[in-house]
């Protein structure tokens, strides 16, 4: 008979008062558990931007399983190969050969079909092998020369390390554009996974200038991806991205700039602000922007009455700023869910620490979140997949990576979507359950 | 000659970590995979239907590359330790994955340091996340038979039951007792499939006191030694079947009763019970070696499901097997196949293919796919096509679906 196993907790270590929280790291990174909230994207979702490319992995079945059934999922399965490790290949010498035979057995499965470019992933084990993957490399692009072959990881047994699979992939996914001569009123946003809003302020400074902007969430075609290396300048807007923009400067001669995706209505302007030095624009005024926003986060605070907010890392790219931002315009923020925090959001949580230092911090991987209560005292109001799962709540804004939303006009968004929330009750089991937010999926 | 380890086009099995895990969910364990990640969003996002809405104590220990390289085995027995302290498990299982396996990590030595520590039994369970999860499964429920059945289970066949107590039917009609071992949601459809099984051996003079291990407390499992004879429902409660015989003496039956082939099944149960033997019903099926119809699945089940089918329209199906099949169900037609283009070559003059949805880029085109989901193959994606075909009215429909092609 199906139970709850284990006993509730009188003690846990996994939410702490915020002014007990030492910044950036807030938990012991001990048992992981994981909770049921899969909006987030992973690298198969992000791979899949590419037009016409192909990925193969080479696992495991248990760690094949999650990629092979993201791609299922997607309804992709036509783009995706696997190749199976078995015991033997970890100590008989023969793993180089087979990943060079079972590519070329994929390859000659997939005709007359040809893509454009391939993704190959090994894994963790690979690098405990000592396995020779730029021999692989050679080997393939000698045999399949009509096809790219692209050098990647799913290695998370170096996700601490400086360079992880997730930030390789998304560096990755660009690797294939080639040198051309660039356009200057031609602008890319590279590193993120969904598109910026249409609306948004960064897209009209740039229509108003009749500059023309690139995204890979909008590549249609090969060709349309191939175009992004003509564009002279890239902007990134999360961690993420910083790989991306310094591997095209030094390999395409693009310009790079980040902007970090702040909450705060002066930051936003600085940013825009930033863009239009770039490109050697003129930047207009925001001041009636932020009035604006001024009066939809005062008129969203009157509407959702005194109803808490909980938010999570999920949602947006710094959950601290976002938290900041609703606080000083006395919104109740009671609860963030994050494991660590975003070297960004520093100082937005020092500001928090001082001004409301019993805001409670949650962890979302650590073990004792498998049985600490879903349920809270009051209907909480809940950003973010993973705050709507452990509050249980059945208001709650359904994004993820920051949904698209920029500037002035995603604070406009964002007020739209909390009266939304607060006045639309769902479950959020089928909302939270399908993976890559955003991406198709069959289920 | 194929390539086993090249897959084009269609999904891979689950691995044996998910199986020990969906074998174990209910009863109220502990289990560590000692993985740096990926393994438990994986198995809980695909693998297990149960996940979202109950509580089971399932985690990754997180290893880094550091503590690998290091050798740094203290951070996950600290780990887990800690976890028992704060849940307070009936038992811990710890599972190896690729990189502690060419690490050589002692899973046994870590088991016993944390047993002694803790003084909650903990396991180390033989998987490398590179078999399919089968073989997971099997190793779970073997562990079940050798652990947590009692020695000498307390009989409720010397008790006297009044009317008015549930037990009283079945006492009055000497209802024979019988487990159920190996059915767990990723061979069979979740939410009702323990419940149909129990129906309708209760109608047939049969008592089910286990099924291992869904839908039973682990009381009931721990008293399973009470049973006069054991059903394996799948590969995975083979073994732990042979350990009850070899401790309490119980013959066994494999079969999954659908269709006409549940009269086969209990008419094997009670000969199994008479003579002590155990019994193959699955090996009774037409071998005409004229086969246009196959079924892809797990050994039992599908085995299971040929001879329901056979029984009722009269035509072989061929069994074609990608996993480890259980011994005494294949038949000499049936095959295992160990590869996609294997797998594609012998579908080729198949007209009715019943198997999961994902495999349909390999099945021909002039064959018709019977949809049949399986949680193990493509986890969630087909949730309403995982029939419970020991229903009578839905298998009754699936064979006529099959009939109208």
């Amino acid at each position: 008979m199906l139970q709850q196993v284990g006993r509730i907790m009188k003690e846990t270590q996994a939410v702490i008062p915020i002014k007990e929280a030492s910044f950036p790291a807030f938990f012991y990174d001990g048992l992981q558990y994981s909770p049921p909230a899969r909006g987030t994207w992973n690298i198969v979702h992000t791979n899949m931007l590419v037009p016409e490319s192909h990925q193969i992995y080479i696992c495991a079945l248990g760690c094949l399983r999650g990629v092979v059934l993201t791609a299922a999922e997607m309804g992709s399965m036509n783009r995706f190969s696997s190749i199976v490790i078995e015991e033997h290949h970890l100590y008989d010498g023969t793993m180089e050969d087979v990943i060079v035979d079972a590519v070329g057995d994929i390859l000659d499965n997939l005709r007359p079909y040809v893509p454009k470019a391939c993704f190959i992933y090994p894994s963790c084990v690979h690098h405990f092998m000592g396995c020779d993957m730029d021999t692989i490399y050679q080997r393939l692009r000698e045999t399949y020369g009509q096809t790219k072959f692209v050098a990647c990881w799913m290695d998370p047994i170096r996700r601490e390390s400086k360079w992880t699979a997730e930030m390789r992939t998304r560096q990755q996914v660009y690797s294939l554009l080639q040198k051309r001569p660039l356009r200057h009123h031609d602008v890319n946003i590279i590193g993120s996974n969904l598109a910026v809003q249409d609306n948004c302020e960064l897209v009209s400074l740039l229509q108003e200038n009749h500059i023309v902007l690139h995204q890979l969430p909008t590549c249609d075609t090969y060709e349309a991806y191939e175009t992004m290396a003509s564009s002279s300048l890239n902007i990134g807007q999360e961690p993420l991205a910083k790989g991306c923009l310094a591997a095209m400067k030094q390999r395409l001669g693009q310009e790079s700039l980040y902007l970090s995706s702040s909450w705060d209505l002066d930051e936003i302007e600085r940013n825009l602000q930033k863009v239009a030095a770039s490109l050697h624009i003129s930047c207009p005024s925001y001041a009636d922007k932020k009035r604006q926003c001024e009066n939809a986060l005062a008129q969203t605070r009157k509407y959702i009455n005194n109803m808490p907010i909980a938010i999570d890392y999920t949602a947006v790219v710094r959950p601290f700023s976002l938290a900041r931002l609703l606080l000083s315009h006395e919104f109740i923020v009671e609860r963030i869910y994050a494991d660590v925090a975003n070297p960004e959001d520093k100082e937005d949580f020092y500001w928090i620490q001082s001004q409301y230092p019993q805001l409670q911090v949650y962890a979302t991987r650590h073990a004792d979140m498998r049985c600490l209560a879903r349920t809270t005292k009051d209907p909480v109001l809940a950003i973010g997949q993973k705050a709507a799962y452990f509050t249980g709540t059945k208001h709650f804004v359904n994004i993820v990576e920051g949904g698209g939303l920029r500037d002035y006009a995603g604070v406009l968004r964002l007020m739209n979507l909390l009266q939304e929330a607060y006045d639309t009750e769902k479950e959020a089991k089928p909302y939270i359950s399908r993976k890559g937010w955003g991406c198709t999926s069959c289920l | 000659m194929f390539m086993r380890e090249a897959v084009s086009r269609i999904a891979t099995y689950s691995a044996d970590t998910f199986g020990v895990c969906s074998a174990l969910f209910e009863l109220g364990g502990m289990i560590v995979i000692h993985d740096p990640s990926g393994c438990n969003s994986t198995y809980t996002t695909h693998d297990e239907p149960r996940w979202y809405d109950t509580d089971s104590l399932i985690f990754i220990s997180g290893l880094t590359e550091m503590d690998a390289l290091m050798g740094n085995d203290e951070k996950l027995v600290h780990d887990v330790i800690e976890g028992a302290r704060q849940f307070s498990p009936r038992f811990i299982v710890l599972l190896c994955t690729p990189v502690p396996l060419m690490m050589g990590t002692d899973f046994p030595a870590l088991a016993q340091e944390i047993e002694k520590a803790t003084g909650i039994p903990t396991f180390s369970g033989t998987t490398n996340s590179m078999e399919t999860y089968e073989k997971g499964i099997s190793w779970a429920l073997q562990m079940v038979a050798d652990h947590i059945v009692k020695e000498n289970p307390v009989s409720n066949s010397g008790r006297f039951y009044c009317s008015w107590q549930p037990s009283f039917a079945s006492q009055s009609q000497k209802a024979i007792p019988i487990n159920i071992i190996g059915m767990t949601p990723l061979d069979f459809a979740y939410q009702g499939s323990e419940k149909t099984i129990r129906q309708l051996f209760s109608k047939r003079g049969f008592s089910v006191r286990s099924i291992w291990a869904m839908g039973s407390r682990i009381e009931e499992i721990e008293m399973a030694g009470q049973a006069q004879v054991n059903l394996v429902v799948s590969y995975g409660g083979l073994e732990a079947a042979k350990v009850m015989q070899k401790r309490f003496g119980h013959p066994y039956v494999i079969g999954v009763p659908m269709g006409p082939f549940q009269d086969t099944l209990c008419q094997a149960l009670r000969q199994a019970v008479h003579t002590g033997e155990n019994q193959y019903p699955c090996l009774q099926r037409i071998d005409d070696g004229k086969s246009t119809m196959a079924m892809i699945g797990e050994s039992v089940y599908a085995t299971s499901l040929a001879a329901a089918l056979e029984m009722t329209i009269g035509m072989h199906v061929q069994v074609l097997c990608a996993l480890e099949p259980a011994e005494h169900t294949l038949q000499q037609t049936d095959c295992c196949v160990s590869s996609e283009q294997e797998l594609q070559l012998r579908l080729k003059s198949k007209k009715i293919i019943i198997a999961d949805p994902l495999y349909r880029p390999i099945c021909p085109k002039q064959g018709t796919l019977i949809p049949l989901g399986h949680e193990a193959f493509s986890g969630r994606m087909y949730e309403q096509q995982i029939l419970d075909l020991m229903k009578p009215d839905i298998f009754h429909d699936f064979v006529k679906q099959i009939k109208g092609v």
